[in-house]
């Protein structure tokens, strides 16, 4: 179908400021948050309801037009990267909270409404949404949804596939699907979970019932300092050992703790080689016990500094440098590249001396912070992208930093999702009968390929022109396909 | 517990692949089995010549490290064992699953997809589940998820076989997330009428209370806190009730369905709603757990399937006949059409044939 044509389709049920398709209204949604991959959409298209998206997509379907969605375009994987022929579909105008339920502990809200709005509307009845990714601030549910979005009190508060209950989903053919219910299952198969983190690929989220936490009692962190990795790496497994679950067990390495510390002033040590951060939360008297018990297994793990927090001011001030961490490595250099595997953390040592040695050949910084609890690294590797040669450079470093975590048994990505970024990576991780079951479970949503296209699942034909492949146990990946 | 070595384990992988491959060329169903103990549950497999697909010898723990939180077993590892194991290094499956025997094995608890009394607070089976390894109808050997707590690459399918009743595939392998025993569990009675008692368990849910299990049943609210001494003291002050000896074995026969409320000669229903649902006026018995999100309904009479439907469809939930001697009526919960389609189109993907317990979970699926 010709654009302009698709462009008056739209226009009869959908206001002209709805549909954009002249290149300067088009430039806003050229990239995510993952600003190393631009492609201009052929038409962006924001509908305010359910059943506009219901009309947009069977429009979509006919004309076999390609169709991605995007939230608040804060994914670091690419996600939502516009397809060149294809409809942007933005669900930042679905933005409202219909209901809360302080009683059953459950909100109903539209895909486009902020995470942190969420808990801020909860507040009042001393519950919120729990899944907090670092841009709460700007992100929306439905993208948390697409990515399986995570966030520092995981390990203890689950990520969003633990905090959601239902969807509604409207299928690329334009029917809609209700998927989980408000009771705790559901009959038939766990849909639920296999839509969350499907990246927009299996169908468009238009309504989700979350779970509400209670708000607890008190929080406090502990912040030790370690003058060397592999004891701060086992400090987290001795608290663990304990048997406490912290509500949030955060690292940082030397360069990530200067980068910050000079931005934020949260009272680090700069000498340590390691921060860590362990936060309690609960009641007050859970609270009082863990703490205690925290801070005696990091003074018998060899720590050389810790500080409790003793009020909140000074907790937010201990946790403003741990948040503040991307925001500082971009006044350190022009450009990051941030990471986002998964390793079982007895690898971590390994792993980040790994690579440390990868930072020296490549001739680029890395800075780590670390979900220390759950196992999920973030190195962001600092570079600029008007040097020639940098940003290649730079996603090669990314690359090997992956296949680290795969070697290590471990994901290459533990929250941040595949999008573009990672899918050839994918092909690392996942064998070709693994990745047919993919495009198969794929196929039962979307047979005609048009949701997200190019994104999440490498084709067969990408993985074996991709060439990196691994033989594992001495079988070919993928035997049946030519190399080239 | 004795870890089983390798090789003998791929000879079973090899085997059962091969009578998967055999099956799908014949178009012959297969039953697949291990220790039994869940048989009731669920509809008859359809077909004429049912084979076998035993996987009760592939058993043993691949991988346990308790500062890891994670444990990889053989899906014919018999859940006492497991649960032994993970006794030992004080950690737990915190979604209790029942057993309902000893020959209970972590197949069969994955692919019923069944939790126990701490689900409510802690989170359902399929929350814990990290990674599989599993053959489908093909016979092909397929890893997904993993190890690790946090997995976004590829679409969650370890998840999706939770609760698949065996239809999407045989699994071999499941790495689960433990968790920690709590120092301290202590249990409550209150005496009170049901629709306070609900009132009560979805009122205390909202507050940071350490509640990690309940349970009404004839007048009284038994209540299970867990954590920290002195946060289990605290909360009993504020909560009040009696503190009752036994608790551990008043919770091990809910999980069990051995308390005297379940009558393994009645048909026994499976009711799950929302938790503020006032009380489901049905004809029989009912005893109600996670808050007020699982009602359990015992029927003297053989109460008319619809009713129950209707009843829980209107308390946005579902039922499922649990147990059922003599009824005929379909287990589980109807899927709206557009539903069962979809579900339709991924059993034809991952086992065309249609080979895999046949009509266990649905017709046709």
């Amino acid at each position: 179908m010709h654009p302009l044509d698709l462009v008056t389709d739209l226009r009869t049920f959908l206001p002209l400021e709805a549909v954009l398709y002249e290149s300067e209204d088009l430039k806003a949604y050229e990239c995510d948050g993952l600003s190393a991959y631009r492609q201009m959409p052929m038409i962006v298209v924001l509908p305010r309801t359910e059943d506009e998206v219901i009309r947009i997509l069977r429009i979509c379907h006919t004309s076999k037009t390609p169709v991605v969605a995007r939230g608040a375009g804060t994914g670091l994987s690419g996600g939502a990267l516009p397809h060149a022929t294809g409809i942007l579909l933005s669900l930042t105008k679905l933005k409202q909270i219909l209901e809360i339920d302080p009683v059953a502990r459950t909100a109903r809200v539209q895909p486009g409404v902020r995470n942190l709005a969420i808990s801020e509307a909860a507040a009042p009845y001393g519950l919120y949404y729990a899944p907090d990714p670092s841009s709460q601030i700007a992100c929306s549910i439905g993208g948390n949804v697409a990515e399986n979005s995570g966030g520092v009190h995981c390990l203890k508060y689950g990520l969003t596939v633990h905090n959601i209950l239902k969807l509604r989903v409207v299928t690329m053919a334009g029917e809609n699907l209700e998927i989980g219910s408000a009771s705790l299952d559901s009959p038939g198969y766990d849909l639920l979970a296999l839509m969350t983190g499907s990246e927009g690929m299996l169908g468009i989220v238009t309504e989700i019932i979350v779970k509400l936490t209670p708000s607890a009692e008190k929080a406090q962190v502990v912040m030790a300092a370690f003058d060397d990795i592999s004891k701060a790496g086992n400090a987290v497994a001795n608290v663990i050992g304990a048997g406490i679950i912290p509500a949030g067990m955060e690292m940082m390495d030397k360069i990530a703790t200067r980068a910050v510390e000079e931005y934020v002033h949260a009272g680090y040590n700069l000498e340590a080689a390691a921060i860590l951060l362990c936060e309690s939360d609960g009641t007050v008297e859970e609270v009082a016990d863990e703490i205690r018990r925290i801070d005696e297994i990091m003074k018998k793990s060899g720590a050389i500094e810790i500080k409790t927090s003793r009020d909140e001011t000074e907790r937010l001030r201990f946790w403003a440098g741990r948040k503040a961490a991307f925001p500082a490595a971009g006044r350190i250099s022009p450009d990051y590249y941030c990471m986002d595997g998964t390793i079982p953390r007895k690898s971590l040592a390994h792993v980040l001396s790994g690579i440390e040695r990868l930072s020296t050949k490549y001739g680029l910084r890395c800075m780590n912070v670390f979900h220390a609890g759950d196992g999920n690294l973030h190195p962001l590797i600092l570079y600029d992208a008007n040097q020639p040669g940098e940003l290649e450079k730079t996603e090669e470093f990314g690359a090997k930093i992956l296949e680290m975590c795969i070697e290590a048994g471990g994901t290459i990505t533990g929250e941040h999702g595949v999008g573009i970024e990672k899918i050839n990576q994918m092909c690392l991780q996942f064998s070709s009968g693994e990745l047919k079951i993919f495009h198969a479970v794929k196929a039962a949503f979307d047979p005609d390929g048009l949701l997200n296209p190019g994104k999440a699942v490498p084709t067969l034909r990408r993985c074996a022109e991709h060439g990196a492949m691994h033989v594992h146990q001495g079988e070919e990946k993928f035997p049946e396909l030519p190399r080239f | 517990m004795p870890r089983a070595s390798i090789k003998p384990m791929q000879n079973i992988i090899d085997q059962s692949a091969n009578t998967i491959r055999a099956a799908a060329e014949r178009k012959v169903p297969l039953r697949i089995c291990s220790g039994g103990s869940k048989e009731f549950y669920g509809n008859h497999i359809v077909g004429q010549n049912i084979g076998m697909l035993d996987i009760t010898a592939y058993s043993g723990i691949v991988a346990y490290e308790p500062a890891e939180l994670v444990i990889t077993a053989r899906t014919g590892t018999r859940l006492v064992d497991l649960e032994a194991e993970l006794h030992e290094h004080r950690q737990m499956l915190a979604f209790e699953p029942p057993h309902f025997g000893n020959a209970a094995t972590l197949g069969g608890c994955i692919a019923t997809g069944l939790s126990g009394p701490r689900r409510a607070s802690a989170g359902a089976v399929r929350d814990f589940v990290l990674g599989v390894r599993m053959l489908d109808g093909k016979g092909d050997d397929l890893r997904f998820g993993g190890q690790v707590m946090k997995n976004v690459a590829g679409y969650d399918i370890s998840r999706l076989m939770t609760g698949s009743m065996g239809t999407l595939g045989l699994l071999l392998e499941v790495s689960l997330k433990v968790l920690p025993l709590p120092p301290m569990e202590l249990t409550l009675s209150l005496q009170m009428k049901e629709a306070d008692a609900i009132e009560k368990m979805n009122l205390w849910a909202g507050k940071p209370l350490p509640i990690s299990a309940t349970c009404f049943y004839n007048g009284t609210l038994t209540l299970r806190l867990s954590g920290a001494e002195a946060a289990v003291r605290a909360a009993h002050t504020k909560l009040g009730g009696e503190e009752i000896a036994g608790g551990a074995a008043f919770w091990q026969s809910v999980r069990e369905q051995t308390h005297t409320f379940f009558q393994p000669d009645k048909s026994l229903w499976r009711l799950s709603i929302k938790s503020t649902t006032s009380p489901l006026s049905l004809p029989g018995q009912q005893l109600i757990e996670w808050g007020g999100a699982l009602r359990w309904l015992i029927s003297n009479a053989d109460v008319d399937a619809k009713t129950v439907r209707a009843a829980t469809e209107a308390a946005s939930g579902h039922a499922t006949l649990f147990r059922a001697d003599k009824s005929s009526a379909a287990r589980f919960h109807p899927l709206a059409p557009e539903m069962m389609n979809i579900h339709r189109r991924l059993k034809e993907q991952f086992d065309p044939t249609g080979i895999l317990n046949p009509g266990r979970m649905y017709p046709g699926l």
